[in-house]
């Protein structure tokens, strides 16, 4: 791949990983999730990841948020700076942002109040109640929120499709240089898919990036991705345009176990 | 949304702001803010110690009626005859010195109704809490204790005119003595327990308020209690009683300044709502670590009436306190809920009573506890439904929330149910702030301290938004100060 030539630290290129490895805690042992991994997303990419059940893939984007259950090992870099010993909070400020699959409820905190705190982090200020507020109704109004979810509890008592449209508005307010969208299709309906989808889109722009992780083809014909991988057994096994996505629909994933087989021992 | 909805949020939107405004901007520790003291300067200091002697001065000074002098000298007996509670903090109990208490002060100057009236030096220091200036802001009366006596006190004059009273204890035994007696230890009996009967036989300050058939009193009346003096003992009395039909909502904030030594808080408070009427009692109290915290509170409500604690307990060395109702008359309704935070060194062993003794009688106890390093903070409830108490309804619910590898919650709830057409309903939590929590906060850009202060300051929230708006901020503040410093 050409892309894997470029230099993580190159203008074009808003995102890479460099033989990225996340191990987890198991007992006193640690277990290894992701087995060295290389991707290069350049500004106004959309990459998706697609691999089945348990290959590692939501390890692989809470790892590249810094959550603190992993170790990793390899480089990250954003924007042309290394961001794997930074701390989460400090990764999001300077624009990496994770859609989680499963957003945690925090009750007591509102959602304007969380989202006012967030935006001020990111900034670097306080933004302007009026202007506050002026930004957050239209972001209502995109991702077609009812407004009295405002001034309800961070993901207290919503459903799933209210928790991951609340995932990309917060996207759509703080403008990340480069999206993780964890499975960010999952359990939505398709009135709820195509609006998640256009907030997506929205969101996209000339300079900036996002990895969507997913199992299925129907967010990815509403995002359409430019570069398409597989992750299977903590490796990118096959790395492809929207085909592979057909392939895959068709075919599953046991056709490519066996490049998985040999992508292992190879390294070994 | 229509207007009106889009209003509220505007304004929903802007209180949150302002509020977090104001919590940003803070800085200060406790000992700054209300650790300071003033030199000791006092008309009168009793010597350390506890006797007949001390009792008998005390009431003299105060020239009570014959009656008074005699509950005093009886409750000593009972207090030195009482053992100590044998549940609760045996270690921390054991180390208080009733020896080394100096059970009554007269600060300077007569009790005035202008703050310039006050002596100056005392004055500052309200000036400093803030007392005058939300007495102007939002409150119909204040009263402000300075270790025994009420140096101030105000109430504004169409609630006089109603026939509402609120006034300082002593007062109210001079001006009002035919309701005094016949509500004095009639709620909380002398020997309820070892700490009632050292207030009455040493009480001195505290409010008296009675509000008269029909009159609501809508906004609310606050009291201040300050303790200045190193080893002081603060024994105010509270007495309020609201006629058929009538309503009130008093405040009471307590601080001191932070000491090496003990210093020892021990108030009675009785709640009488008579039929129809609704009384809100609201502390937000934060002793410094020094202070000994032991208080009884109660409260009858009689038919028809409501009565709720709202109760937030920060600071001290050890808390012991247990708001309770008893539900006297058909359909009475009562709730306690409480909030405490338990920092290093510091345990919180507070929760509820509610004695349902009527027919469909309701009640609901909602108690939330924060432990912080190595913090401790106990939940000790009891419900109570008497035989024939058909038809009643209560619950329960316990959330505790620890920071760090060492703190420490506990729990104790005993249900004790004598009929069997009643519900009742139970729920206990204990959690960690979670790490999905404050990695969500953190994969938004939230350092971990603030993430940390928001997720508590969420837990809290149920209790925050039963108060004022002024008190909400300050509750806040001071939950910030105390995660100042949070573990890592």
């Amino acid at each position: 791949m050409s892309d894997q030539m470029l230099s993580p630290d190159h203008p074009s290129v808003v995102f890479a990983c460099r033989n990225l490895r996340v191990f987890v805690k198991d007992g006193d042992n640690e277990k290894l999730i992701v087995r060295g991994v290389d991707l290069t997303v350049r500004r106004g990419e959309k990459h998706a990841l697609m691999g089945p059940n348990g290959s590692g893939k939501s390890t692989l984007a809470a790892a590249l948020m810094g959550h603190p259950s992993y170790r990793v090992e390899g480089d990250i870099w954003l924007e042309g700076e290394r961001v794997d010993t930074l701390e989460p909070h400090e990764r999001a400020r300077r624009g990496l942002f994770l859609s989680f699959q499963y957003p945690v409820a925090v009750p007591g905190v509102t959602v304007a109040n969380f989202l006012r705190a967030s935006l001020a982090a990111r900034r670097g200020a306080e933004i302007p109640v009026r202007a506050f507020r002026q930004e957050l109704n239209e972001a209502f109004a995109t991702m077609s929120i009812d407004p009295s979810f405002i001034t309800r509890y961070l993901n207290d008592g919503f459903s799933g499709g209210e928790k991951k449209k609340l995932e990309i508005l917060q996207m759509l307010l703080l403008k990340p240089s480069f999206s993780l969208l964890d499975e960010t299709d999952s359990g939505l309906d398709i009135d709820a898919l195509k609006i998640v989808s256009e907030g997506i889109n929205l969101a996209s722009g000339p300079q900036n990036g996002l990895l969507l992780v997913t199992h299925y083809q129907r967010i990815l014909n509403h995002v359409q991705p430019d570069v398409v991988h597989v992750f299977m057994n903590g490796h990118l096994v096959r790395t492809g345009g929207m085909e592979l996505v057909s392939a895959l629909e068709e075919r599953g994933y046991d056709w490519l176990a066996d490049e998985a087989a040999v992508a292992e021992g190879s390294r070994a | 949304m229509s207007r009106d909805e889009e209003l509220a949020v505007a304004a929903a939107v802007d209180a949150r702001a302002a509020r977090s405004a104001e919590l940003t901007s803070l800085n200060d520790d406790y000992t700054a803010k209300y650790g300071f003291h003033d030199p000791e300067d006092y008309f009168l200091k009793a010597p350390k110690g506890l006797d007949h002697e001390v009792v008998e001065m005390i009431s003299r000074k105060k020239n009570e009626p014959d009656w008074m002098r005699a509950i005093r000298h009886a409750a000593l007996e009972t207090f030195l005859a009482k053992p100590m509670p044998r549940w609760g903090n045996q270690e921390a109990l054991a180390g208080i010195d009733f020896e080394n208490i100096h059970y009554y002060i007269k600060p300077k100057g007569e009790q005035a109704s202008d703050w310039n009236d006050v002596p100056d030096q005392i004055k500052r220091t309200f000036d400093r809490l803030g007392v005058p200036e939300a007495e102007r802001k939002f409150l119909a009366g204040v009263t402000a204790q300075y270790e025994s006596e009420v140096v101030y006190h105000s109430i504004r004059e169409d609630l006089t005119k109603l026939g509402v009273i609120f006034m300082d204890m002593d007062s109210a035994l001079r001006e009002h003595p035919e309701i005094v007696r016949k509500w004095f230890g009639k709620i909380i009996p002398t020997n309820d327990n070892k700490f009632s009967a050292l207030n009455t036989a040493v009480w001195s300050g505290g409010s008296f308020i009675y509000v008269p058939k029909g009159v609501k009193v809508d906004i609310p009346l606050q009291a201040y209690f300050r303790i200045n003096a190193e080893n002081m003992g603060q024994f105010e009395r509270t007495l309020i009683i609201a006629d058929e039909d009538s309503s009130v909502h008093y405040i009471e904030g307590c601080t001191a300044p932070t000491y090496s030594s003990d210093s020892l808080h021990s108030a009675v408070v009785e709640l009488v709502a008579l039929d129809r009427a609704r009384i809100r009692y609201t502390t937000i109290q934060n002793w410094s670590t020094n202070v000994y915290n032991l208080v009884t509170k109660r409260a009858h409500a009689h038919t028809d009436a409501v009565v709720e604690w709202v109760d937030g307990n920060l600071g001290s060395k050890l808390t012991m306190k247990y708001p309770a109702i008893v539900l006297l008359g058909e359909r009475a309704h009562g709730e306690v809920l409480s909030i405490a935070f338990a920092g290093n060194g510091q345990h919180q062993d507070a929760g509820a009573k509610m004695t349902h003794a009527a027919p469909n009688t309701t009640s609901r106890i909602v108690s939330k506890s924060i432990s912080k390093g190595e913090g401790r903070s106990s939940y000790r409830g009891l419900v109570k439904v008497n035989r024939g108490a058909k038809g009643c309804k209560t619950s329960v619910e316990c959330d505790a929330l620890l920071i760090g590898e060492h703190a420490v919650s506990d729990t104790y709830p005993t249900m004790d149910v004598a009929e069997s057409d009643v519900r009742v309903e139970h729920e206990a939590r204990v959690s960690k702030v979670g790490e999905e929590q404050l990695f969500y906060l953190q994969s938004r850009g939230l350092d971990p301290d603030k993430a940390r202060l928001m997720i508590v300051n969420g837990f809290i929230e149920p209790f925050v938004k039963e108060l004022p708006m002024e008190y909400a901020v300050e509750l806040n503040r001071l939950i910030e100060l105390e995660m100042e410093g949070s573990v890592g």
